[in-house]
C-alpha cells in the first residue's frame, strides 16, 4: 500500500505538534512568549481526543456512508472503561477512606464490589476493556443492524436511540458507575499524579501519538482494497452486493473498528479533563461529533482533524466569552456547513487535490 | 389540615354560643373527663379517651383533635386542659371545651400532652364515631372513612345506628363497607362471615389489605369465606389495574400521537427528517403560554377558555415557522436525507437558545382550566384524570381531521400525488414546491397543537421538544413511513407497552426495555409495521 | 450436462399486485436469451428472484441443476457465478475505470482478504484485457462518474466479465445509446455470450433482431411464447398483447 505524499506530510506535521508543544511547555521559561500554558495543554489533549473521535466518526460516515448518531456511546464507554480503573487507583484517598469501595458505593450503601468491577485495578485489563466494552457493542448492534439491511435514516436513528438508552441506564444508581455524578476525583494513573505538569504531558503526548496512530491506520484502510469497496458501498451498495460482496460483513468490520478507535478516544479524554458522567452519551454530543466532520470536510480524514479541533476551539473561546451565542454558532454551523459547504473546509477551496480526499458523495 | 383546623374552629365557634348555665355542671363533669387525658401511661389515656367518646358530647371532639394534632397542654399554673392556638403570629390558650381565649401562651408555661401510635388510632376512631352523626354529609362521609381503619368494638352499635339513620347514598355506600370491616374485626361469628361476604363488593386495597390480614388469624368457615372474598377482590383488582395501565398507556399514546403524527407528516411526505419537530412543539407550548398571560391581561373574564384560543394560536405559528424553515433551508436539501437532519438539527439548537433569550431558561407556568382539573373516580381502584381524557380526546380528533383532510380534500389529493411520484405530479400540473412548503406547515402545525396538549401535563421549557423527538421518531420508525395509520398503531404500541413494562420494570428500566425492542424490531422489519413493498421501496 | 438455469412454476407479489405468475423459465449452457415484454410483464422482478434480491412466495429457482437460488442472498449468488447488470448503468462513481475493474475481479471476498490485497501482474494482465474488449483502455485512469453514458454501460459489463460468471443477467444494456454504441454492444455481447450464458432483457427490438437468439415474451408475469424472434413476431396472443386491446 503506498500512501500519499500529503498523507505523509501530514503525519508529520502530527507529529511534530506531538513532540514541539511539550517542548515548549516544559523547557520554555513560563516568561517567554512561546511558553506553552500546561492548562492549555491538557486541553489541547482533550481536542486530539476529540479529533480522534471524529476520525473514528469519518471512517464510517466519509467512506461507508454509515451516519452514527451514538458514537458518542462509543467514547463514553472508553471512557467509563478508563474511569474505572482511575477510580481503583484511588484507593483508600478517597472521602470516605475505604480502600475496598469507590466513594459512591459507599455513600450508597453498598457492601462489596459489583463483580464488573473486578479486574480494573489493572491497567492492562482497563486498557482491553477500553476496546472491548465499544467494540462488542458495535459488533453486536451492527450484526443486527446491518444483517438485517437497516442503513440511511433508519440507522441513524436506532444510534441514536442506541446511545439514549445507554444514557438512561447509566444515570441509574443502582448500574454501578456512580449514577448521575459519574466518575471523578481521580488521583493518579500508572503511579503519577494526574494534576502535575509532566503527567499532562504525558497524556497530551500519549493523545498525540494515538491520534497519528488512528490517523495513519485509516489512511492505510482507506488506500487498501477494502478502502475502495468500501467506497462502493457508500456510493452503490447493490451493485457492491451483486459483486458478489457481503456487505454486511465490511460495514460491522469498519464499524466496530470505529467504535474501538471512538472507545480509545474517550480512554485518552477523562484522564485530561478528569471526570465522566452519563451526560456524555446525550443523542446531542453524538451529533455534534458529526459537524466537526461536515465542517472539516467528510471523507477526507485530515477535514475531520481540523474540524474537531476547530469547533472545539472556537465552543471553549464562545462558550467562555458569550455562553448564550454557543448555541447559535453551533446551530448556524450545522445548517451553514449542509447548505454552503457540503464538501467541508478540506473538501472545498480546492483543497480536495492537495489532500487527496477521495470523490466526495 | 386546613381542613381539620376549619371544622376544628367551626366547632369551637358551636361550643362557645352553646354556652349556657344550664349546660355549666355538665362542663365540670366533662373538665374532670379531660383530666384523664393527662394520665401517666397510655393505657388509661386510651380509656379516658373512650369515655369521652362514649359520652357523645360534641364538646369533646375539639380537645380530641387538639390531643391528635399535639395542640393540647396541661396548663401548669393550675393543671388546666387546654388548647394552644396561633393567632396573629402569637400563641395563645383557649379552654379546652368552652373555645374561650385564656391568654398568652408562654412557652414552659404548659407542658403537652403525649400521644403515641395507638393512642393516635383510637383518636382517630373517637373522633370519626362523634362525627358520624354530624348534621353535614361531608363531615359524615369523612367520618365514615376514617373509621375504616380505625373502628373498635365499641363503635360498633354507633355505626349500625348511623347506617340505618343515613338518607344520604353516598355516604350509606361507605358506611356499609366501614361497618362491615367493623364487624369482621370486632364482630360475633355469624357477623363475621356476612361481613366477609359484604366485603367482597368493596374491591379495593384496603379492603384487600384487612382480608389479608383476617385470614391470617381466621379459621374454618370464616377462612373459607374470607379467601373467596380476597380472591373475588384480587381478581377485580387485578381487572382495575389493567384498566389502570390501559388508561394511562392510551393517554400515553395519544401524547406519542400528537407529537409523532406530524413527524409522519413531513418524513412519510418529504422523506424530511425533521430534528427540529420538537421544537415546533415547543412552540406549540410556549405559544400556549403567550396566550393564556395576554388573555389574563386583557379578557380575565374569558380564562378558563384561553386553551382553546391557544389551539389555532399554536397551530399557526408553528406552522407558519415550519414554512419558514422549508422555503429558508430544507428546500435545499431535499434528497439528501443525512443532510437534511444535520441541517435541521442545527435549526432545533438555535430555536432552543432563542426562546431561552426571550423567555429565560426556566419553565413557564401553564395554568390548567378548571375543566381539565379534577378526575373521575370510577371505583377505588380507577381513577381517570381530566386533562387525561381531553388529551385523548384532541389526540382522536387531530387525527381524525388529518386522515380526513389527507383522503378527501383537494390538498390532500395534490399531497398523496407528490408522495407517489414527483415527476409525475408535476407534468399533471401540480405546484410540488408549495405542497412541500403546505405540508411542511401542516406536519409542523401539528407539532404546535401537540405543544398545546403537552403544556397541560409537562414542563414547558426550551428542552421540551427534546425529550419527545426520539421516541417521536420511534413511533414513525415503528409505524412505517407515509402512513398515518401505521403512526398510530405505533404509538399505541409503544405508549401501551411502556405503561405495561413500568410495573414490572421501572420507569427508566421499562423505556431502556422499550428502546433494545425497538431496535430489535427493526431489525426484523427495516421499514416499520406498515411498510410500502415492492420495487417503490427500494428505490 | 443440465441446464444452467431452471426456473419453475415462480410467483410473486407485491401487496396484491402479481408481479409474477407461475413463471417458468430454462436457459441452457451456453445459450443467449433474449425476454422481451411491455413495462409490468415482470422482467425486472424475474432477475430480482435468480440474483437474490426478492423472494419468490412459491416456485423452484434453481442454479446449474442443483443449486437452490431462493434460498441465499445476493453475494452468495454472485460468488456462484450470476453477474448482474442493471437498467440504470451503475458503477462506482467515485473510483477509477481501472478500480471500478479490480473491485469486480474475480478474488477472495472477505474483508481480511481485500485490506490486505495486491494485485498481481496475472490480475493486472486481465484488468488490461477487459479494458481492451470494452474499448476504455484511454479512460483507465478517469473517475467512473466522468463518463459517458454509453461508456458506463460498457463498463458494468466490463465488471461483470471480470467476474468471470457462468451466467450474465442484462438488463437493457442499449437504453440510451446512440447506433453506433449499440451495434458495438450486441457485438460485445455476442462474444462474451461463446464462453458463457447470456440473458438479455430489451425493449429494442431491433437490438434483439442483431443478436439473433431465441426469444421469450413475457407477459403479466409469465412466459406468453417463446422461439426465434421471427416465431414469436407471428404468434397471434403476442400480436394480441402488443397491438391489440
Amino acid at each position: 500500500m503506498q500512501l500519499k505524499t500529503s498523507t505523509w506530510l501530514f503525519a508529520v506535521l502530527l507529529a511534530a505538534v506531538t513532540i514541539i508543544v511539550p517542548i515548549l511547555n516544559l523547557a520554555v521559561p513560563e516568561t517567554s512568549p512561546l511558553h506553552f500554558p500546561t492548562y492549555g495543554l491538557s486541553l489541547f489533549g482533550k481536542y486530539l481526543s476529540f479529533a480522534l473521535l471524529a476520525l473514528s466518526v469519518d471512517l464510517i460516515w466519509g467512506f461507508c456512508g454509515i451516519l452514527s448518531l451514538g458514537h458518542g456511546a462509543f467514547f463514553a464507554l472508553g471512557g467509563y472503561a478508563m474511569g474505572m480503573h482511575l477510580m481503583r487507583q484511588i484507593g483508600d484517598r478517597g472521602v470516605y477512606g475505604n480502600a475496598e469501595l469507590p466513594d459512591f458505593m459507599v455513600f450508597l450503601d453498598w457492601q462489596e464490589l459489583p463483580w464488573y468491577w473486578y479486574g480494573f485495578d489493572s491497567f492492562a485489563f482497563a486498557m482491553a476493556m477500553v476496546m472491548l466494552a465499544p467494540g462488542v457493542l458495535a459488533f453486536v448492534f451492527g450484526w443486527f443492524a446491518f444483517r438485517s439491511r437497516v442503513s440511511g435514516v433508519y440507522l441513524s436513528i436506532i444510534t441514536q436511540a442506541m446511545t439514549f438508552a445507554l444514557m438512561l441506564a447509566f444515570f441509574r444508581n443502582d448500574m454501578g458507575f456512580g449514577g448521575n455524578n459519574g466518575l471523578t476525583d481521580f488521583k493518579e494513573l500508572l503511579g503519577f499524579d494526574l494534576r502535575s505538569q509532566s503527567t499532562r504531558v504525558a497524556l497530551f503526548m500519549a493523545s498525540g501519538t494515538a491520534l497519528l496512530a488512528g490517523f495513519v491506520l485509516c489512511r492505510m484502510i482507506v488506500a487498501s482494497k477494502l478502502g475502495k469497496i468500501l467506497v462502493g458501498i457508500r456510493d452503490a451498495e447493490s451493485r457492491t452486493r451483486f459483486l458478489g460482496y457481503r456487505v454486511e460483513h465490511y460495514k460491522l468490520f469498519v464499524f466496530t473498528l470505529s467504535a474501538v478507535m471512538a472507545g480509545i478516544a474517550g480512554a485518552l479524554y477523562v484522564p485530561q479533563v478528569g471526570i465522566i458522567n452519563p451526560g456524555e452519551f446525550a443523542p446531542a454530543n453524538s451529533i455534534e461529533i458529526v459537524v466537526w466532520v461536515a465542517l472539516g470536510g467528510r471523507g477526507t480524514l485530515i477535514g475531520a482533524i481540523m474540524g474537531a479541533v476547530l469547533v472545539n476551539l472556537t465552543k471553549s473561546y464562545l462558550t467562555a466569552a458569550f455562553p448564550e451565542i454557543w448555541l447559535f454558532a453551533l446551530g448556524g454551523l450545522f445548517v451553514g456547513v449542509t447548505l454552503f459547504l457540503p464538501k467541508g473546509i478540506a473538501g472545498s477551496f480546492g483543497l480536495a487535490r492537495l489532500i487527496g480526499a477521495r470523490g466526495q458523495p | 389540615m386546613l381542613r381539620r383546623i376549619i371544622i376544628l374552629s367551626l366547632l369551637l365557634f358551636a361550643a362557645a354560643a352553646n354556652h349556657s348555665p344550664a349546660r355549666a355542671e355538665q362542663s365540670d363533669q366533662m373538665a374532670d373527663l379531660l383530666q384523664g387525658l393527662t394520665a401517666k401511661s397510655f393505657k388509661a389515656k386510651i380509656a379516658a379517651v373512650e369515655t369521652l367518646a362514649a359520652s357523645g358530647d360534641s364538646r369533646v371532639v375539639a380537645p380530641l383533635t387538639a390531643l391528635l394534632e399535639g395542640r393540647l397542654h396541661r396548663r401548669k399554673a393550675d393543671g388546666a386542659i387546654v388548647i394552644v392556638q396561633r393567632q396573629d403570629g402569637r400563641k395563645i390558650f383557649l379552654d379546652a371545651l368552652t373555645g374561650t381565649p385564656l391568654g398568652e401562651a408562654k412557652p414552659r408555661a404548659s407542658r403537652k400532652i403525649r400521644v403515641n401510635n395507638r393512642l393516635r388510632g383510637v383518636l382517630h376512631g373517637a373522633l370519626g364515631a362523634l362525627t358520624l352523626f354530624s348534621p353535614d354529609p361531608a363531615q359524615r362521609l369523612t367520618a365514615a372513612q376514617a373509621m375504616f381503619k380505625s373502628a373498635g368494638a365499641d363503635s360498633l352499635s354507633p355505626l349500625a345506628k348511623a347506617y340505618l339513620q343515613e338518607t344520604d347514598g353516598d355516604v350509606r355506600q361507605v358506611l356499609a363497607r366501614t361497618l362491615a370491616a367493623a364487624r369482621l374485626r370486632h364482630g360475633g361469628d355469624e357477623e363475621k362471615l356476612a361481613a366477609a361476604k359484604m366485603l367482597a363488593d368493596y374491591p379495593d386495597r384496603e379492603v384487600r389489605d384487612l382480608l389479608a390480614n383476617t385470614a391470617l388469624q381466621a379459621q374454618d368457615k370464616l377462612l373459607a369465606a374470607v379467601t373467596v372474598a380476597s380472591k373475588s377482590i384480587e381478581q377485580r383488582l387485578a381487572f382495575f389495574d389493567v384498566l389502570q395501565n390501559l388508561f394511562q398507556g392510551i393517554s400515553l399514546s395519544s401524547v406519542l400521537l400528537l407529537a409523532a403524527i406530524g413527524l409522519a407528516i413531513t418524513f412519510g411526505v418529504m422523506g424530511v427528517i425533521n430534528m427540529a419537530h420538537g421544537e415546533m412543539v415547543m412552540l406549540g407550548a410556549y405559544t400556549t403560554h403567550v396566550v393564556q398571560v395576554l388573555v389574563q391581561e386583557y379578557f380575565p373574564g374569558a380564562f378558563t377558555h384561553s386553551l382553546l384560543l391557544a389551539i389555532p394560536s399554536a397551530f399557526l405559528i408553528a406552522g407558519l415557522f415550519g414554512v419558514f424553515l422549508e422555503r429558508s433551508v430544507i428546500r435545499f436539501l431535499y434528497g439528501r436525507p443525512l443532510e437534511t437532519l444535520l441541517a435541521t438539527w442545527g435549526l432545533s439548537l438555535m430555536l432552543q437558545q432563542f426562546v431561552r433569550s426571550i423567555f429565560g431558561p426556566t419553565n413557564k407556568e401553564v395554568i390548567a382550566p378548571s375543566w381539565m382539573s379534577g378526575s373521575i373516580e370510577i371505583t377505588g381502584g380507577l381513577v381517570l384524570t381530566h386533562n387525561r381524557i381531553w388529551i385523548i380526546v384532541f389526540a382522536a380528533l387531530v387525527f381524525l381531521l388529518l386522515t380526513l383532510l389527507i383522503r378527501y380534500t383537494d390538498f390532500g389529493l395534490r399531497m398523496r400525488a407528490v408522495t407517489q411520484n414527483r415527476t409525475m405530479a408535476n407534468s399533471v400540473g401540480i405546484r410540488s414546491n408549495w405542497i412541500d412548503a403546505m405540508t411542511f406547515g401542516l406536519g409542523s402545525g401539528v407539532a404546535g397543537l401537540a405543544g398545546v396538549a403537552l403544556s397541560q401535563i409537562d414542563n414547558v421549557s426550551p428542552n421540551l421538544g427534546q425529550s419527545y423527538i426520539i421516541d417521536s421518531f420511534l413511533v414513525v420508525v415503528f409505524g412505517g413511513v407515509g402512513n398515518l395509520w401505521g403512526t398510530m398503531v405505533g404509538a399505541l404500541s409503544l405508549g401501551l407497552a411502556n405503561k405495561f413494562l413500568e410495573p414490572y420494570a421501572g420507569a427508566v428500566l421499562g423505556k431502556i426495555l422499550i428502546l433494545v425492542l425497538v431496535i430489535l424490531f427493526i431489525q426484523k422489519r427495516p421499514r416499520g409495521l406498515f411498510a410500502l413493498k415492492g420495487r417503490a421501496a427500494e428505490a | 450436462m443440465s441446464e444452467i438455469l431452471y426456473l419453475d412454476g415462480i410467483s410473486v407479489s407485491f401487496g396484491g399486485f402479481k408481479a409474477l405468475n407461475d413463471l417458468s423459465l430454462v436457459v441452457e449452457p451456453g445459450e443467449m436469451r433474449a425476454i422481451i415484454g411491455p413495462n409490468g410483464a415482470g422482467k425486472t422482478t424475474m432477475m430480482d428472484i435468480i440474483t437474490g434480491r426478492t423472494r419468490p412466495d412459491k416456485g423452484i429457482a434453481l442454479f446449474q441443476g442443483d443449486i437452490d437460488l431462493t434460498r441465499m442472498d445476493e453475494a452468495q449468488i454472485a460468488n456462484l457465478g450470476i453477474g448482474r447488470k442493471f437498467q440504470k448503468p451503475t458503477v462506482f462513481e467515485s473510483h477509477s475505470v481501472e478500480d471500478n475493474l479490480q473491485l469486480a475481479q474475480k478474488a477472495p471476498r472477505g474483508p481480511l482478504a481485500t485490506l490486505f490485497a495486491k494485485l498481481s501482474d496475472s490480475q493486472q494482465a486481465a484488468i488490461d484485457e477487459t479494458l481492451e474488449a470494452i474499448a476504455l483502455t484511454a479512460a483507465r485512469r478517469r473517475l467512473a462518474g466522468e463518463l459517458s453514458h454509453g461508456q458506463k454501460q460498457w463498463l458494468e459489463i466490463g465488471m461483470l466479465l471480470m467476474q468471470q460468471p457462468e451466467l450474465l443477467l442484462v438488463d437493457e444494456p442499449v437504453a440510451g445509446m446512440t447506433d453506433a454504441e449499440t451495434e458495438q454492444t450486441a457485438d460485445l455481447l455476442r462474444r462474451i455470450a461463446q464462453t458463457r450464458s447470456v440473458v438479455v432483457v430489451e425493449h429494442d427490438m431491433e437490438f434483439v433482431r442483431a443478436l439473433g437468439t431465441k426469444v421469450s415474451v413475457l407477459h403479466e408475469g409469465s412466459v406468453l411464447s417463446e422461439g426465434p424472434l421471427e416465431a414469436v413476431q407471428n404468434d397471434p396472443r403476442v400480436i394480441e398483447v402488443y397491438l391489440g386491446r
